[in-house]
């Protein structure tokens, strides 16, 4: 177990790039404290893998270095790492038995009999997988090979750090549940620095004390799910956490208030006078439907989806979502909306204004 | 509504009928006719029933030529498939240098059989060929016209030669459809070399072997141009393998009742064969649950 530290780490696939748009990950510090759980939350190519390869010595990067516990192992090969990485595809010994694979890792490492034994036990039953040790792991549905992948990552006791690339994909989606809450217990109990690497937000905010969101190569924000709900360091956390994401509209902002078209919507807090691109954000749980006061908005479409409906609308020509109780009535095409003054986010050029901070236009 | 019964539609695969009779039934049954007769030329035919079968079935020189052809299938084997996976394992996996050696490694393939054995007829001779010419100048006694040893040494390093390539352009197939997170898991999980060979490589090639084996068996089991260009069949009967006896006697000896009859059941035995191979390998591809 290790504290994980990435210093001015950049990493470009070309030879010679030139500028930052050749670097799949642009330069980035950050520690990884020891004995974390984080999601490495992104879209497909924002970089994740890249960086989750760095740290496992799979790829060299092109800039910076790499600190385990302070020892710089930017150099070093994956098998002095001591790091464990379950990938998107299942990756089984498809001629070793079950019991073979997972000790596969141990007895490479040179452990004796007895302690395999043990230990390979111990994992079989975590994953749930006892029964079918002596199986051939050929054979086994996709679901249980990924389960062998995770459960050879788990079998090293003494790991730096367990990498997770995507380990869910190939999983039904009861399964992942299950799953996903024994990784978390797993965590509990074995206290690995443990790394997520996932598309999608709901593992992401289940799995993790702190989510990384990464962007187009870039670290956009770090914290835990409640952070990024409520306040969004960038319009792109914005729009990926949340279903549906964030609303986010062009407006001018003046003090504590912001205007859109000819509407004047309070902010609670004043943001001075940025210049450059602004937006602000709303999240659909904070815009509420209204029958006197508020802003006219053109309703399109109303999505009942059971615990609420979105209500899919217009207002001064921008899209606005909203989430309505169940039960609203919602009849009129052209209604009253209305913000929560205190839930409004300001941005400015796509990254969060916090009231006080001056930006020069 | 009524249903026109028409029986005409069977002449639209009388065509079909027809190709299948003349290219395969009508030639086949020729053969099986001729194995059970006997003639003394003039067209003239007696029946033989299955003296020709008994009377092969206790030939020295049928049983010599079967163990020849099989001890030459079995080393080219042994020698084709390790060396051709071997290759395929040190092949560039991508870039210029993987288009360059794929050309290179198809070009002994791409070499008609008999231009095959006219070169190696040509570089084993001592008084003109390189390689005779050569091994004579280093003193050492190579004549594969006189000597047997010889004559197997020219015989199979040619073959080896001519098909190692396929049997290394199908495991370089197999090889590259490995996906990445395999060597990258093996890396993780301290593996060695040896390890990744033998529970990743092999596996994953294990169908494409498969084939290769049973296309080079097949192949070098009825192998017949190549050594009859080099050494026709000798020094001896050093190098007569099953079709060049075949031909020998059908042909040189004109005997036409005992080469069918030898022909059916070389065809047998090649299909019996073909046949094990066929159910090992779907087996295989089962217990795999592909």
């Amino acid at each position: 177990m290790a504290k994980i530290t990435l210093s001015k780490l950049a990493h470009s696939y070309l030879p010679d790039p030139q500028g930052e748009a050749d670097y799949a990950l642009k330069e980035m510090d950050h520690i990884w404290e020891d004995g974390q759980a984080y999601a490495l939350l992104g879209p497909s190519g924002c970089g994740k893998t890249t960086l989750l390869n760095i740290i496992s010595g799979l790829l060299t990067p092109s800039n910076g270095r790499v600190l385990f516990d302070d020892i710089d192992v930017t150099q070093a090969p994956t098998a002095a790492r001591n790091i464990a990485q379950v990938f998107q595809f299942p990756v089984v010994y498809d001629i070793m038995s079950v019991r073979k694979n997972l000790a596969f890792p141990l007895r490479n490492r040179g452990m004796d009999r007895a302690s395999i034994n043990t230990r390979v036990e111990a994992i079989a039953a975590m994953i749930e997988m006892t029964d079918v040790l002596e199986r051939k792991a050929q054979a086994l549905s996709a679901d249980a090979k990924q389960k062998i992948s995770l459960g050879r990552a788990l079998v090293r006791e003494d790991v730096n750090a367990i990498l997770f690339d995507e380990p869910l994909t190939v999983i039904d989606p009861a399964m992942k549940w299950a799953l996903r809450t024994q990784l978390k217990s797993i965590h509990a109990a074995l206290g690995h620095t443990m790394i997520y690497v996932t598309h999608d937000q709901t593992e992401a905010l289940t799995f993790a004390d702190q989510v990384v969101v990464m962007f187009e190569g870039r670290v956009v924000q770090i914290g835990t799910p409640q952070e990024l709900f409520e306040t969004p360091a960038h319009t792109f956390v914005g729009y990926f956490i949340g279903s549906p994401g964030m609303n986010v509209l062009d407006a001018r902002v003046e003090g504590a208030f912001a205007y859109i078209g000819d509407e004047k919507i309070a902010l609670g807090a004043d943001y001075g006078r940025p210049g450059g691109k602004v937006q602000i954000g709303i999240r659909p749980e904070f815009v509420s439907l209204q029958s006197q006061t508020g802003m006219a908005a053109k309703i399109h479409r109303v999505e009942d989806v059971g615990r609420h409906k979105i209500v899919r609308a217009e207002l001064c020509g921008q899209a606005v979502n909203m989430i309505a109780p169940e039960g609203t009535e919602i009849t009129a095409e052209a209604a009253r909306i209305q913000f929560k003054p205190d839930a409004i986010s300001v941005f400015v050029e796509d990254w969060r204004l916090e009231p006080g901070e001056r930006v020069q236009g | 509504m009524e249903k026109t019964l028409n029986q005409k539609a069977w002449f639209l695969v009388l065509p079909v009928f027809l190709l299948v009779a003349f290219s395969a039934v009508i030639p086949l049954m020729t053969v099986v006719n001729y194995s059970l007769q006997d003639t003394f030329g003039n067209n003239k035919f007696f029946w033989a029933g299955l003296e020709w079968y008994t009377e092969l079935l206790h030939s020295e020189r049928l049983w010599s030529a079967f163990g020849r052809q099989i001890i030459f299938s079995a080393i080219i084997l042994a020698i084709e498939v390790p060396l051709g996976v071997f290759v395929a394992l040190n092949m560039p996996k991508k870039g210029v240098w993987a288009s360059l050696s794929l050309v290179l490694m198809a070009l002994p393939l791409l070499i008609p059989w008999n231009v095959v054995g006219t070169i190696w007829q040509i570089f084993g001779r001592v008084d003109i060929g390189l390689l005779g010419h050569t091994l004579a100048a280093l003193g050492i006694d190579y004549n594969y016209t006189r000597d047997p040893l010889a004559a197997w040494v020219t015989i199979i390093t040619m073959d080896v030669w001519h098909w190692t390539s396929l049997v290394a352009l199908l495991s370089y197939a197999g090889l590259q459809s490995i996906p990445e997170a395999y060597y990258q898991a093996a890396k993780i999980d301290q593996a060695s070399r040896w390890s990744v060979f033998w529970f990743i490589e092999l596996p994953k090639m294990q169908g494409v072997l498969m084939i290769a084996i049973l296309i080079r068996f097949m192949d070098s089991f009825m192998i017949y141009t190549e050594p009859f260009v080099v050494t026709g069949g000798g020094p001896g009967n050093a190098t007569t393998f099953l079709s060049i006896d075949l031909v020998k006697m059908a042909l040189g000896q004109f005997d036409l009742g005992p080469a069918a009859a030898f022909s059916l059941m070389y065809f047998l035995v090649v299909m019996l064969v073909s046949w094990v191979f066929y159910t090992v390998m779907t087996n295989l591809d089962k217990k795999a649950g592909y």
